[in-house]
């Protein structure tokens, strides 16, 4: 629930502006991009995700070495990712 | 270890240590808390202390925010869960925070039922799903979290939502610093601030730290390279006798924090004149809870709760490790009647509990060496 997990947008939610699908380390989701309304992402950026909402955006290189933390993690990283998969956020 | 295997980073690991080595007075003691349990996490996986001269010394703090939940709110929660009609629902790692008559779990094999969620907005969704279903979300976190369980209730609110309110655990860091500033038990030099907080809140809000206790702060990432050069800040400050806010983690932490949230947090919730947190007690304006305006999403206001503050169990000394004051091992039931299958106190529950990372990991580093020595030598 403390980890922030790496997502690189997919597409922005046409109709629903504040939403988003991302990749996080090969799971496809629906996120909130509401908290980055000061400068939105758009396809291709990558953002670090908490519970559910992009907290900030991060470059590529960012986006690696955290996942890279994260696969280090091990256990929590597998049970969180879990948790993500089981998210249908809306 | 991943990290030594990796030849480079081992590397740049020696030259940082060569570097903070080179800073330290040789009698003088150094003493840094790691405010955030994802930075405790990586010190014990990688054993970075062992990349520290002896005179440097690592202290834990209090920022896991599910080893802060006293049990009394454990309790409270489950009496919620056990109304009629009611789901409650939280993140996973609350799941086996014990209360007083056993953790969610337990409380789920009596007929409760209380489900795991990955983010806020699943709760909502299994809210509009069961409209006969009163749903609430235990929320718990620091201002990581805080703003998604602000966005949930003003999208349930634009929605019209009706079964749906939120049990709201929220802690905010800067006061729990300040506690540990002010407690008389400890020396501190300086403090790791945390960096996935800092995202929300920013680094202004530590200034105070480095202006009325004249200590620095380097906000840091997690990577084992990202604390040691934090820790080559502190003790650059320290040389050259200055004592600022440093911002390690700008790749991820913006200086003015994440407005939108900020505003989203204050939209929705406001201070608790008090709050108690495991082990460090009552805190003043501390965590947050549902203003009057969105009384209808505040679980406090809909059901009545018992409310009972609860003493942990005598052998439990999670306060102290919370505090820095003891190292995890410390404790008498470590890794004995406490261990993270069957925690006794909520350091062992989650990865970034000091107790849980330290049994996972930090059975071998240089404390627990001197440790066993110091034994064997009695
Ligand atoms: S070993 Fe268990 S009881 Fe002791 S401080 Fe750690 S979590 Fe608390």
């Amino acid at each position: 629930m403390c980890l922030g997990i790496p997502g690189e947008v997919i597409e922005v939610d046409e109709e629903r502006p504040d939403l988003a699908k991302v990749a996080v380390s090969g799971v496809k989701r629906k996120i909130n991009i509401g908290l980055l309304t000061d400068d939105p992402p758009v396809q291709g950026d990558w953002v670090l995700i908490h519970v559910g909402f992009a907290l900030s955006k991060i470059d590529e290189a960012q986006a690696a070495a955290e996942l890279d933390y994260l696969a280090g993690l091990g256990q929590s990283y597998e049970d969180e990712l879990a948790a993500l998969r089981d998210s249908r956020i809306e | 270890m991943r990290f030594v295997d990796e030849f480079r980073d081992a590397e740049k690991a020696r030259a940082l240590s060569a570097k903070i080595t080179s800073l330290c007075e040789p009698d003088r003691h150094y003493k840094f808390m790691e405010v955030c349990g994802g930075h405790t996490h990586t010190i014990y996986k990688h054993g970075l202390e062992d990349y520290l001269p002896e005179n440097i010394q690592l202290v834990h703090g209090p920022g896991c925010p599910v080893c802060v939940i006293p049990m009394g709110r454990v309790d409270d929660a489950i009496h919620i869960a056990r109304q009629p009609d009611v789901l409650m629902t939280s993140f996973g790692d609350m799941m086996r925070v014990p209360g007083s008559g056993g953790n969610f779990f337990d409380s789920n094999a009596e007929g409760t039922n209380i489900r795991m969620v990955y983010s806020p907005l699943d709760s909502l969704k299994i809210a509009k799903q069961n409209p006969d279903t009163h749903v609430v979300f235990m929320a718990i976190g620091f201002e990581t979290t805080t703003p998604s369980t602000a966005m949930t209730v003003l999208r349930a609110a634009a929605d019209g939502i009706e079964n749906f309110s939120v049990f709201c655990n929220h802690v905010t860091i800067i006061p729990a610093i300040k506690a540990i500033l002010d407690s008389p038990d400890l020396r501190l030099d300086g403090f790791i601030g945390p960096g996935h907080v800092s995202t929300v809140i920013g680094c202004r809000p530590y200034e105070f730290i480095a202006r009325d206790y004249d200590k620095p702060v380097v906000v840091s990432g997690f990577e084992p390279l990202d604390i040691l050069q934090s820790i080559y800040q502190l003790m650059l400050q320290l040389t050259e006798g200055r004592c600022e806010v440093e911002n390690q983690y700008a790749r991820v932490v913006p200086w003015q924090g994440n407005t939108v949230a900020l505003k989203a947090i204050h939209e929705v919730m406001e201070l608790r004149p008090y709050f108690e947190w495991r082990g460090l007690g009552f805190i003043s304006h501390s965590a947050m809870r549902m203003k009057e305006s969105y009384a209808e999403f505040d679980a406090e206001r809909i059901f009545d709760m018992p409310g009972v503050r609860v003493a942990d169990p005598k052998a439990c000394q999670c306060g102290e490790v919370l505090k820095g004051v003891l190292k995890p091992w410390e404790c008498k039931v470590f890794g004995t009647a406490c261990t993270p299958e069957t925690p006794i106190g909520t350091c062992m529950v989650s990865p970034e509990g000091a107790c849980a990372a330290y049994y996972n990991y930090g059975r071998f580093t240089r404390t627990r060496v001197r440790e066993v020595s110091a034994h064997e030598h009695v």
